[in-house]
C-alpha cells in the first residue's frame, strides 16, 4: 500500500520510474513529486509504470494533470511499460487516444 | 431473500485506509472464485466509491468514517459503501432501494472518471440518497450475468 517514485534526469529527458499503488493515499505524493518537473521549458518526462500493481481514477487524473502542464509548456509525455490492467484503465476511460501511451517498456534504445 | 453472509467494515474517512479495504475485497472475492480481471475490477470500483465517501462527504477536515459491506451470495458479491458514518440494515436499506433512476445517473456523472469507472466496471450499480450516499455495487461471477438475465426474461 505504498509507491515508490525514483526521478532520473538525463539531458534528453526526465525518466520517473513508478513502484507500488496508485490511489487516493499516494496520487498526491506522485503528483508533488513529479510536477515540478513539467514545468520547465520542453521537458521530456517518461513514466515506466512496469512496478505498478495498482492505479485508480486519481493515478489517472496525477497523468493527465502532468500531461496539460507538459503540453502548456511545450513539453511531452511518455508513458512506458504499462500491464494490460494499466492498458485497460487508459482505454476505457479514452485517455489512450489523448495521451502517448506504450506497454512495451523502451528497448534497444 | 436468496441467503448471504455478510462483512461489514468501518474505516476512518482517510486515503491510507483505501488500500486495506482492497487487501480485504481481495481476500473475499477470490475465494468466491472470481477471476483475476474482475477482482482488479472490483479493487477499482470499490476504491472509487471510498476515495468519492472520503473526498465528498468529508471535505478533508471533518472527522467522519466510511461503511463498506460486502454480501456475498452463491453467484454474486454486492459491495456497500456508505458516507453515513453509520452501520446499516443491510437488509433494510436494501428495500428502499429504487431503480437507477435519471437524478441518480446526475449524481454519478459530477463524480468523473471515478464514477465512471464505476459503473464501467460492474455489473449494477446503485445510489442511495438518504442521511449520506450509500453506493450498491453488484459483480457476477463469471457467466453468471446471462444466466441471470434469462431468468428474469421467463418470470
Amino acid at each position: 500500500m505504498n509507491i515508490t517514485i525514483d526521478v532520473k534526469e538525463t539531458e534528453l529527458q526526465t525518466k520517473v520510474r513508478i513502484a507500488g499503488e496508485i490511489d487516493a493515499y499516494t496520487a498526491p505524493k506522485l503528483r508533488e513529486t513529479v510536477f515540478p518537473y513539467t514545468e520547465r521549458e520542453t521537458s521530456n518526462i517518461v513514466v515506466d509504470l512496469s512496478e505498478v500493481s495498482y492505479m485508480d481514477s486519481t493515478g489517472l487524473g496525477v497523468f493527465v494533470g502532468l500531461f496539460k502542464s507538459l503540453n502548456a509548456n511545450g513539453g511531452t509525455l511518455q508513458l512506458i511499460g504499462l500491464s494490460e490492467r494499466l492498458r485497460r484503465l487508459f482505454d476505457i476511460t479514452g485517455l489512450a487516444d489523448i495521451m502517448n501511451i506504450n506497454s512495451e517498456v523502451e528497448g534497444g534504445v | 431473500m436468496e441467503a448471504f453472509d455478510y462483512i461489514e467494515m468501518k474505516i476512518p474517512a482517510k486515503p491510507e485506509f483505501v488500500g486495506v479495504i482492497r487487501l480485504t475485497l481481495s481476500g473475499i472475492a477470490s475465494r468466491m472464485g472470481f477471476t483475476y480481471d474482475a477482482i482488479e475490477d472490483l479493487k477499482i470500483a470499490t476504491s472509487e466509491a471510498i476515495t468519492n465517501a472520503v473526498q465528498h462527504a468529508y471535505n478533508g477536515d471533518e472527522e467522519g468514517e466510511v461503511v463498506v459491506g460486502f454480501a456475498l451470495y452463491e453467484k454474486h458479491l454486492e459491495v456497500m459503501v456508505s458516507d453515513n458514518g453509520k452501520s446499516f440494515n443491510f437488509r433494510e436499506t436494501k428495500k428502499a432501494l429504487g431503480p437507477y433512476k435519471e437524478n441518480s445517473v446526475e449524481f454519478l456523472r459530477e463524480g468523473g472518471l471515478g464514477l465512471f469507472l464505476i459503473e464501467t466496471l460492474m455489473d449494477e450499480v446503485k445510489v442511495h440518497q438518504k442521511e449520506g450516499v450509500t453506493l450498491f455495487m453488484t459483480k457476477y461471477l463469471e457467466g453468471e450475468q446471462v444466466e441471470r438475465d434469462a431468468e428474469t426474461i421467463s418470470t
